[in-house]
């Protein structure tokens, strides 16, 4: 049965109410290309044939374990132990929704507050909000929120930043008159910041690190940016290098932002993932989103609170901090859960074991004879350059069921057949020796 | 909240329609909140305040004061250049609720026209809007 709430009187009220003559004539500002009531859908199936149908699409895409896959590019193939999986499917954490009514939602606001101690500990920052959509939208956040502080209206985005996240940033910024400068990278794979010298009134300069190639860019920018009067904000797609590199916090960044989606997190076509944001505490009134706070209640007991929720869009409106973010709650659940079963040292041997396959499947391909273009240090990932016709051998893998990792000339037409590839802990030591045989076949 | 005969509202400033108070003094006018602003906002836990040496225009946003259930503006009573900002309410903000128009004042400015200190309400006048 269609659920139709309005009869036909009901709509002819309303018509006559605000002096439209049809529902034609009241759509009519909206485009007859946009206006496809006329839908050629299938016939009805039957549960089981759906089900065959899905499981036909579901089959089209390249996944672990079904695949080998040897791509990152801002979405990576970990291993996600049980108890992360487990507790987040939990009915108290599953169903809840973000509390409006905080305080009676003790256990929710406990969990984003462990999460926000332990995101700003991998961060490094004084401070970390309760999680955003995605790293792209972060990264948005991040360069509006210096815009706000420092009061100047253009950016500095370096091009090795995630093509998507800097796609993301274009659409926020489109409608407004902010600018977007980008900065080069070099030969070495770093960011170019030559440009910098001769740039005034820069609100911040945004990096990745490491980037969008799997570089480690320069740890020792933030005083030339700083001497600017900028604000220093680094960028991520991978939280584990944090385990074993230095935190953007400690290497002078004001704001920091990044997808969490490594910490716990299923790839999941893409989505959902988990906006980590940070910042120096000074910053605290202009970082957007919520914030969980400790206190103690009128019995002198721990307890939990929203903080700082004055500026957020149900009281602000138009003047809130931001009114296109939210709290992806259950991500940041599973982030927390994740970061502490593996514990510190955990997190740092599994960031290790990262590094060295990638290591290893690095210095196998450069045995083989292929090109590494890029000479900065890499954590997981790093990009090959191949010899022209490889798509036939790339092809010939995705038949094996092997995804040879990412070909970066869709995003940067100036690196034909060079390829982004990742190795993590879900990578043997056979998988790659595989690969490096298979591509110089 | 107050009634409004309970309300402290001293007849050495002037008033804004956004409940700013305006004290000229030779050639500087000191700018705070009124007694009713801060009623109507409870507790005061933030003020933001501009830089000193920046000027703003008459009615233009300079800073915004938080309480516990909301955010406010501040608005330039009168144009002028920032001289001086009230730095103790950083960690005292409760000094605005305490003591509006002495240690909570805000921010010391020199006006560009002073004669926009006469488009301000005086007392009686910024009592009758109050009345509505």
């Amino acid at each position: 049965m269609r659920y139709l709430p309005h009869t036909d009187e009901d709509i002819a009220e309303m018509l006559e109410i605000v002096g439209a003559a049809s529902l034609d004539a009241l759509f009519k500002d909206v485009p007859d290309n946009c206006r496809r009531l006329d839908m050629d859908l299938p016939e009805a199936f039957s549960e089981w044939a759906l089900d065959r149908y899905m499981d036909d699409l579901a089959a089209r895409t390249a996944v672990a374990p079904e695949y080998q896959v040897f791509m990152g590019a801002g979405r990576y193939h970990h291993y996600i132990p049980a108890a992360a999986s487990y507790l987040i499917s939990r009915s108290e954490f599953a169903t809840s929704y973000t509390p409006y009514q905080p305080e009676i939602s003790q256990g929710t606001l406990q969990a984003i507050y462990e999460y926000q101690t332990l995101a700003a500990r991998l961060m490094g920052v004084e401070v970390s909000t309760a999680s955003h959509y995605d790293g792209a939208t972060a990264l948005a956040e991040a360069l509006l929120m210096a815009i706000r502080i420092t009061r100047k209206t253009r950016v500095a985005i370096s091009q090795a930043i995630h093509p998507l996240f800097r796609r993301v940033v274009q659409t926020y910024f489109d409608p407004t008159d902010y600018e977007i400068i980008e900065l080069p990278y070099l030969e070495s794979g770093r960011t170019d910041m030559s440009i910098l010298q001769d740039m005034e009134d820069v609100a911040a300069v945004a990096i990745q690190s490491p980037n969008f190639f799997g570089c480690i860019e320069d740890p020792d920018i933030a005083d030339k940016i700083h001497s600017k009067g900028a604000l220093f904000i680094t960028a991520f797609t991978e939280a584990l290098a944090y385990g074993l590199l230095k935190s953007p916090g400690s290497q002078g960044a004001d704001i920091v932002c990044g997808e969490g989606q490594s910490l716990g997190i299923p790839i999941s076509f893409g989505g959902p993932g988990l906006g980590m944001l940070g910042s120096k505490s000074k910053f605290v009134r202009n970082l957007p989103g919520r914030l969980v706070g400790r206190t103690k209640d009128m019995d002198g007991q721990d307890g939990f609170v929203l903080t700082l929720a004055t500026r957020e869009q149900h009281i602000r409106r138009e003047k809130a901090t931001s009114n296109i973010c939210t709290n992806n709650s259950l991500c940041a659940l599973a982030a927390v859960i994740y970061m502490a079963s593996l514990g510190g040292t955990g997190f740092r041997h599994l960031a290790q074991l990262n590094h060295d396959k990638a290591q290893y499947l690095k210095n196998a391909l450069q045995s083989a004879g292929f090109k590494l273009p890029f000479e900065a240090p890499c954590f997981n990932e790093f990009v090959v350059e191949f010899p022209a016709g490889f798509e036939a051998t790339y092809q010939r893998l995705l038949a094996k069921k092997v995804v040879a990792g990412l070909p970066l000339a869709q995003y940067y037409p100036e690196l034909p057949h060079h390829y982004l590839l990742c190795a993590t802990e879900t990578i043997s030591k056979a998988d790659m020796d595989m690969l490096v045989r298979e591509v110089q076949s | 909240m107050k009634e409004i005969n309970e309300l402290y509202l001293p007849d050495d400033v002037k008033y804004t329609d956004d409940h700013e108070w305006a004290r000229q003094d030779g050639e500087s006018v000191t700018v705070g909140i009124s007694d009713y602003a801060t009623d109507q906002m409870g507790d005061i836990v933030y003020v933001e305040l501009p830089e000193v040496g920046r000027t703003f225009k008459q009615d233009e946003e300079f800073g915004t004061v938080e309480s516990v259930k909301a955010v406010s503006e501040l608005y330039m009573p009168v144009s002028g250049e920032i001289v001086s900002i009230n730095s103790a309410l950083e960690d005292a903000p409760e000094l605005v609720n305490n003591d509006p128009y002495q240690q909570g004042w805000m921010i010391k400015l020199t006006p560009s026209d002073v004669s926009e200190m006469d488009s301000l309400k005086d007392k009686n006048a910024y009592l009758e809007m109050l009345k509505g």
